[in-house]
């Protein structure tokens, strides 16, 4: 029963990584593939466990994740 | 303002400043100039401007580049080893289209050398020590009454062009107390939309120097410069020819060194020596079309300076070795001498 | 299962103060996370078309590309000066100097003594990530002991080079300052620390009451020569336990 999901733009993901350790439900995971800068992006393996804590967008240097919630 | 009063260098061109609307000022002591940052710091907060002794010539230097960007007139005063410090701060402001007005009361030198007035700072004044392809429009006032007017002028000059205006006084001029009748302000307005004051209403303004995108940015802001560089030589020119319509030889003198060479002049004259004086006010940009005309039937020129000789280059880049130029000169705050320049003037008859 | 077609809101999304564009901050830096948190900041005090900021020589030396605001440069270490020139001709607006290592504790420690010493009515954020990372790595005078930088291949020696300096520690010696906080960017919980600082850091400027100094640790991966998270856990286990983390002043 998700509260919200993550919104990543995987193109401006620089794939530093910071915001898979901070999930505290672990649904973060870098991908396999690459985007157009050639960097694995982070992507939310399970958004059905999304609890819109926010904690990834506030550790991203880059703005690249959005947090929806649902009402 | 018509009544003449008496006053120190240092003190007219402080108010002649505060005339001009330049109500905030960043300063640092440094002999032979303490009397500016102290009359600021008197007269400023009457008016309701910012006086700050800095921490350095170089924080100083920096404030007024703060200060000028938000819009204000901005000066900063030092002498000689004190520029030296500012010379960043003035790339920086050339670079980022900034006006200020920076006087220097020069000494001797070079390093810490020592108090006296001097005109060793020409080179530095004219051809610049800080980095780049910039220039900065530099002043020799003569008298204290010069002195006045100009720094008025200087703040119209600064930002009509967005550009540095270096007043080069000397010590001497700084310290003396003559009769000044102070300058009216113009009241001039000009356009400070690129200005930093918060970007209400409007795209937010950037001021910096650096400009690295796109690639050529930077070869056009150069190209910018010198466009506006070129306006203020066939603008901003000024200069004195004095007696110089029948002159066999000529002097050449800016500052302090030109009253001396007035008084050299007249006591010559006197004798039926025809000697004129050739008096540039603008060191940068320096009077060469007026040099060339006063030098047309010259048999010599001799060039004065309180320096080993600076400004005597600038001579003979614009006579091009159609003249024969002879130099004298003083470091170190050694006044040229009266009787010296007489003497010269007179051997060249023989 | 819940349905996915039920209303839904953005609850976290790029503040108006910082513009749409890719920083050039290598990844895990955190200057962007900083420079995030101060637009964040400006948004909620509603202060963007009242403020100034000025710019270092460091990394962030484009940083008004990026905050969206009235933005000036200023030579290397001579940001506090500009900002006091800046603020003695517009008291009314918000003066911000974003500073690094060298900026602030090196070539400039005179000017950041001085602003502070006057109480000029700014706001400093000071990055401190214990390097010098634009010009590619070289020893700061934040830089831990028996670090290995480019100017200290064989670690700093304290012996020889002295030992790093803590800038709140010295700040809060001098009498004006109003507001002086060390925080830290490397995980969420000091993040929002880090956050409520800044925002306080600016509303003091806000209304008038003085001088306020805010220090980040921030992690450097490329320049330290670790992954992003590795940098980040350096800042909790090396740095934190130098620099010790909370308020030293808040009047």
């Amino acid at each position: 029963m998700a509260r919200g999901k993550p919104e990543i733009d995987k193109e401006k993901c620089k794939g530093c990584g910071l915001c898979i350790n901070v999930c505290p439900k672990n649904i973060l995971k870098m991908s396999d593939d690459f985007n157009k800068q050639g960097v694995a992006y982070a992507t939310c393996i399970d958004e059905d466990a999304c609890i819109a804590c926010k904690f990834c967008a506030q550790m991203c240097p880059d703005m690249v994740i959005k947090i929806l919630q649902y009402a | 303002m018509s009544e003449k009063i008496l006053m120190k260098g240092n003190e007219a061109v402080a108010e002649a400043a505060i005339i001009a609307g330049c109500h905030h000022y960043f300063g640092y002591p440094i002999t032979p100039q303490n009397e500016v940052p102290a009359y600021m710091s008197r007269r400023l907060p009457e008016v309701g401007g910012t006086f700050l002794q800095a921490e350095s010539e170089i924080a100083a230097i920096n404030m007024v580049f703060g200060a000028s960007a938000g819009g204000a007139r901005a000066m900063t005063s030092s002498s000689s080893p004190g520029i030296s410090l500012k010379q960043e701060g003035i790339s920086y402001l050339s670079g980022a289209r900034l006006p200020a007005v920076v006087l220097n009361m020069m000494r001797g030198g070079p390093g810490l050398g020592n108090i006296a007035g001097s005109q060793g700072d020409y080179f530095q004044g004219t051809r610049g020590g800080g980095n780049g392809d910039y220039r900065t429009v530099a002043l020799g006032p003569a008298t204290v009454q010069e002195l006045a007017d100009l720094a008025v002028k200087a703040f119209d000059i600064a930002d009509q062009y967005q550009v540095v205006v270096m007043i080069l006084g000397d010590g001497f001029l700084g310290q003396m107390a003559e009769g000044v009748v102070l300058p009216e302000p113009t009241n001039k307005k000009f356009d400070k939309s690129w200005a930093l004051t918060g970007a209400k209403n409007r795209k937010a303004n950037i001021v910096a120097s650096l400009r690295l995108n796109p690639e050529n940015a930077l070869e056009q802001l150069n190209n910018e410069l010198q466009e506006v560089y070129k306006q203020i030589e066939e603008n901003e020119v000024m200069s004195e020819s004095y007696m110089t319509d029948d002159a066999d030889y000529l002097l050449v003198a800016y500052g302090t060194s030109s009253r001396i060479c007035r008084s050299a002049l007249r006591a010559l004259r006197k004798e039926g020596v025809k000697v004129g004086l050739f008096r540039p006010i603008t060191l940068w940009p320096f009077p060469k079309k007026e040099l060339a005309k006063a030098a047309e039937g010259v048999k010599k020129v001799l060039t004065v300076e309180m320096s080993a000789g600076q400004m005597i280059e600038d001579v003979q880049l614009t006579l091009k070795g159609g003249k024969d130029i002879d130099f004298y000169g003083r470091t170190a705050g050694m006044l040229p001498d009266i009787d010296e320049i007489i003497r010269r003037v007179k051997s060249y008859g023989k | 299962m819940e349905s996915k077609s039920a209303k839904y809101e953005y609850i976290y999304e790029k503040p108006n103060a910082l513009r749409e564009v890719k920083t050039h901050y290598c990844p895990g830096c955190g200057h962007g996370i900083v420079h995030k948190l101060i637009a964040e900041a400006i948004d909620e005090l509603d202060v963007q078309e009242r403020t100034i900021l000025i710019a270092p020589v460091g990394c962030s030396v484009l940083a008004y590309n990026y905050i969206d605001v009235d933005g000036c440069e200023a030579a290397h270490g001579r940001a506090p000066a500009v900002a006091t020139g800046v603020k003695r001709v517009h008291p009314d607006n918000i003066v911000i100097s974003y500073q690094g290592d060298g900026d602030l504790l090196a070539i400039g420690t005179a000017e950041t003594i001085h602003a502070a010493n006057r109480g000029e009515n700014i706001t400093v954020i000071f990055v401190n990530n214990a390097i010098y990372g634009m010009t590619g790595g070289q020893m700061a005078p934040t830089t831990m002991e028996k670090q290995v930088t480019k100017t200290s291949p064989y670690g700093r020696d304290v012996s020889d080079v002295g030992y790093p300096i803590r800038a709140c520690e010295m700040i809060n010696t001098l009498e004006r300052p109003v507001f002086i906080e060390r925080t830290s960017v490397h995980d969420v919980k000091n993040i929002i620390k880090a956050k409520k600082a800044i925002k306080k850091a600016l509303q003091n400027q806000v209304e008038g009451k003085g001088y306020s100094f805010v220090e980040v640790l921030s992690m450097c991966p490329t320049n330290w020569g670790v992954d992003p998270q590795t940098g980040a856990n350096w800042v909790k286990d090396v740095m934190v336990p130098y620099y010790p983390l909370g308020n030293f002043r808040d009047r």
